[in-house]
């Protein structure tokens, strides 16, 4: 392909600063006095201690899935933090103006203000930190409506009940090896709570961050939608730029109970490493959602970050009638690895599942769809339907597709479409004979394929998704 | 307007373009004529700056400046549109998104404001009536299951929107039947002002008659080896281009 695209894929990385922030670090390395420690500085009930013990012992049996396509060195578990909190948080500021201005302004170059005044209108922000969430905004609101929307450290202590009802309930701890490590060290992440017919007044939404070197970043996030309640999540990702790889392995529970309804948007944003492959985040994330009668659970992600990442967000379609969708776009450059996909487990009548999955690799990227989408022997009148669309820019990438089917009843329905295309000189001249630039033309030919997730994104985030992609695929032209 | 001496150039390995001479004063329309393989096509290509067309040597200039030497998108920027002849389809980019970032980057090459969306809503459906699109044409993707016809009055109606200085048309009749031909004519002859200039090439005389050039030239194995007013086309109309290779032999 035409030198001007490889110029024009030359990516900065915006997010990729340091914030200067003391810490309270533990040392690497990790087993169970460590994982004691860690429950203790969080003032955690005993059986939530005894749970994270039970998941690190399963996990010290499995081993590291070797599955998916994608190629790293191994990591050394012992060689992480595996708790990591600005030392200003120790005192737990009880108001804005009490945090860290340092870390405020960490949030304000990155886009998130987390004044409220300045605030997006209508979205609540959970913004986490390394091992701990920083602040919760319009938290007053929400109560109003009887939606609960805290770091899940909190609710540990305020809900206890809430979070022992559900917590490991639709990723239980020895689900995978990534799922069982988070189990037994998570550290904070935020949780959702929507009472019963309740419509959730704005938009919720998390802000990753990993700052500090050699941590890890585990984060548990567990959403319970009551019956016939509905809420719109989103969450977004960013880390420094460093040389050494750095773990990111999240879970994320979603339970939507009859007649409910989740929307859950991601915009990962990780570092993605630089050209040559060096540093970079892993992304090795459990994310599932499970479905009663009638509900809906809608992922909608745009991966662009992480120098690999292993990530399946999924349906457990058990009620009659629920619905399951999934919409997302991974876009690689550089030596970017991705395997991600989707599975859709139909277990209810009726259930019906959507894949819309656009991939776009670049440079040496590798870009995998690995999908699941099995129909249980009760699985009457259940249908699916997937579409899978691969875009190359250049030659040295590689775009992949696995799609695993599996049906036990006959009269669910599986459709499955696949297409791989390329950004053509055709297209470009096209562009730049009216007059637009290789970079400018790259970026609106890309969006132009993401159009269908796009249009799933809660409208402020679209643009930034566009913007994101753009900013992806910015460089230096000429 | 545009000025092209003894250019010389080649795709991949073989020379197209062999001494090809060329003066087109603003206002004129220049029809350029020849067989297949004569390098029609090739002449838009390399005047636009595509990627493997390589110049060996001569030099083109619009309005005094050095064409050759600039970015296919600044000779876009510059003035020069390139209707093709075969447009392709950018999906899931509507033409309404395409033509405003188009619009919109050649004003700002030219130290012009944008447009606003009102303004430039105005313009769209003006351009879209020129060549009798419906306006839903807006919201489609670029050349997206469009018939061959709604492809040329595609490329017509972008002319009409970005007001080139010298808009070449790259067989801009073939595949269409008479009705198209005629609204497509009838686009281009909107535009004719005095000022803009217009290389029509075509294979047939046909369009011709709906566009009048000022001049006819019939190019061959990469040369203009006869140039004259619109009765040059009737003559190759009727007979041919059996003749340019009598005329080499001899």
């Amino acid at each position: 392909m035409s030198e001007q695209i490889d110029q024009a894929l030359e990516r900065k990385y915006d997010a990729g600063f340091v914030s200067e922030i003391e810490s309270e670090t533990f040392a690497p390395g990790l087993n169970e006095d460590v994982i004691r420690r860690l429950s203790e500085i969080k003032g955690e009930p005993e059986w939530m201690t005894e749970w994270r013990l039970q998941a690190y012992r399963k996990w010290l049996k499995m081993d590291e899935p070797e599955w998916a396509h994608v190629d790293y060195p191994k990591v050394d578990y012992q060689s992480i933090s595996y708790y990591s909190a600005p030392k200003s948080m120790k005192d737990k500021p009880k108001s804005l103006d009490e945090v860290d201005p340092e870390l405020l302004r960490t949030y304000e170059k990155l886009g998130i203000p987390l004044h409220e005044q300045e605030m997006l209108a209508g979205v609540a922000v959970d913004a986490v930190f390394d091992s701990v969430s920083v602040v919760t905004t319009f938290r007053e609101k929400l109560e109003e409506a009887g939606v609960i929307f805290c770091p899940i450290s909190e609710a540990l202590h305020k809900y206890p009940e809430l979070v022992k009802k559900y917590l490991g309930t639709v990723v239980p701890k020895g689900d995978n090896f990534f799922a069982a490590l988070n189990s037994a060290v998570f550290t904070d992440g935020s949780f959702v709570y929507i009472p019963k017919g309740v419509r959730c007044p704005m938009e919720l939404s998390t802000y990753f961050r990993i700052n500090e070197q050699n941590t890890g970043q585990f984060e548990r996030t567990l959403i319970i939608a009551e019956e016939g309640s509905y809420v719109s999540y989103l969450e977004g990702c960013t880390a420094p730029q460093r040389d050494e790889n750095q773990l990111h392995a999240a879970v994320v529970e979603l339970v939507a109970l009859d007649d409910a309804e989740i929307k859950y948007s991601t915009v990962q944003n990780w570092y993605p490493g630089d050209e040559d492959g060096k540093g970079g985040i892993y992304n090795f994330v459990t994310k599932r959602g499970l479905c009663e009668k009638n509900a809906k659970i809608s992922w909608t992600q745009v991966e662009t970050g992480s120098a690999v990442t292993w990530k399946y967000p999924s349906c457990i379609l058990k009620g009659d009638n629920s619905v399951g969708e999934f919409y997302s776009v991974a876009l690689t450059r550089g030596k970017q690895q991705a395997d991600t996909g989707t599975k859709m487990i139909h277990l209810g009548k009726n259930t019906k599942s959507t894949i819309i999955s656009k991939g776009i690799s670049a440079g040496r990227s590798n870009n995998a769809y690995r999908g699941l989408v099995r129909m249980g022997p009760g699985a009457e009148g259940a249908r699916n339907f997937t579409e899978c669309d691969s875009l190359l820019i250049g030659d040295q990438c590689g775009a992949h597709t696995f799609p695993y089917i599996e049906s036990s009843n006959p009269t669910a329905i599986v459709e499955h479409e696949a297409t791989t295309s390329k950004v053509s000189d055709d297209q470009l001249f096209l562009c730049q004979q009216r007059g637009l630039d290789p970079e400018k033309a790259v970026s609106m030919i890309v969006n132009g394929f993401c159009k269908e997730v796009f249009r799933e994104l809660p409208m402020e985030f679209a643009v930034e998704a566009g913007k994101l992609l753009e900013i992806s695929l910015e460089g230096s032209v000429g | 307007m545009l000025s092209i001496k003894d250019l010389h150039a080649r795709v991949e390995e073989t020379t197209i373009l062999k001494g090809l001479d060329l003066d087109i004063k603003p206002g004129e329309v220049h029809a350029i004529m020849g067989p297949n393989g004569a390098g029609k096509s090739t002449l838009g290509y390399v005047l636009s700056g595509r990627e493997g067309y390589e110049v060996e040597s001569g030099s083109v200039s619009l309005e005094d400046k050095d064409l050759l030497d600039m970015e296919v998108e600044e000779r876009a920027q510059a003035g020069l549109f390139l209707a093709f002849q075969y447009p392709v389809e950018i999906p899931g980019v509507s033409n309404m998104e395409f033509m405003k970032e188009s619009v919109n980057a050649m004003r700002e090459a030219r130290g012009e404001d944008a447009l606003s969306s009102a303004e430039f809503l105005k313009k769209a459906k003006e351009a879209c009536k020129q060549v009798e699109l419906p306006l839903d044409f807006l919201k489609r993707g670029v050349n997206e299951g469009f018939s061959g016809g709604e492809k040329k009055r595609n490329e017509i109606m972008q002319m009409i929107m970005l007001e080139p200085k010298l808009a070449i048309l790259d067989e801009s009749d073939s595949g269409l039947d008479v009705d198209a031909l005629q609204v497509v004519a009838k686009g281009v002859n909107s535009q004719r002002d005095g000022k803009r200039s217009f290389i029509v090439v075509t294979h047939y005389q046909r369009l011709l008659d709906y566009i009048e050039p000022d001049y006819v030239h019939i190019l061959s194995n990469g040369k203009i080896v006869k140039s004259g007013g619109p009765e040059l086309a009737k003559e190759v109309e009727k007979s041919g281009y059996a003749w340019l290779k009598e005329g080499e032999v001899a």
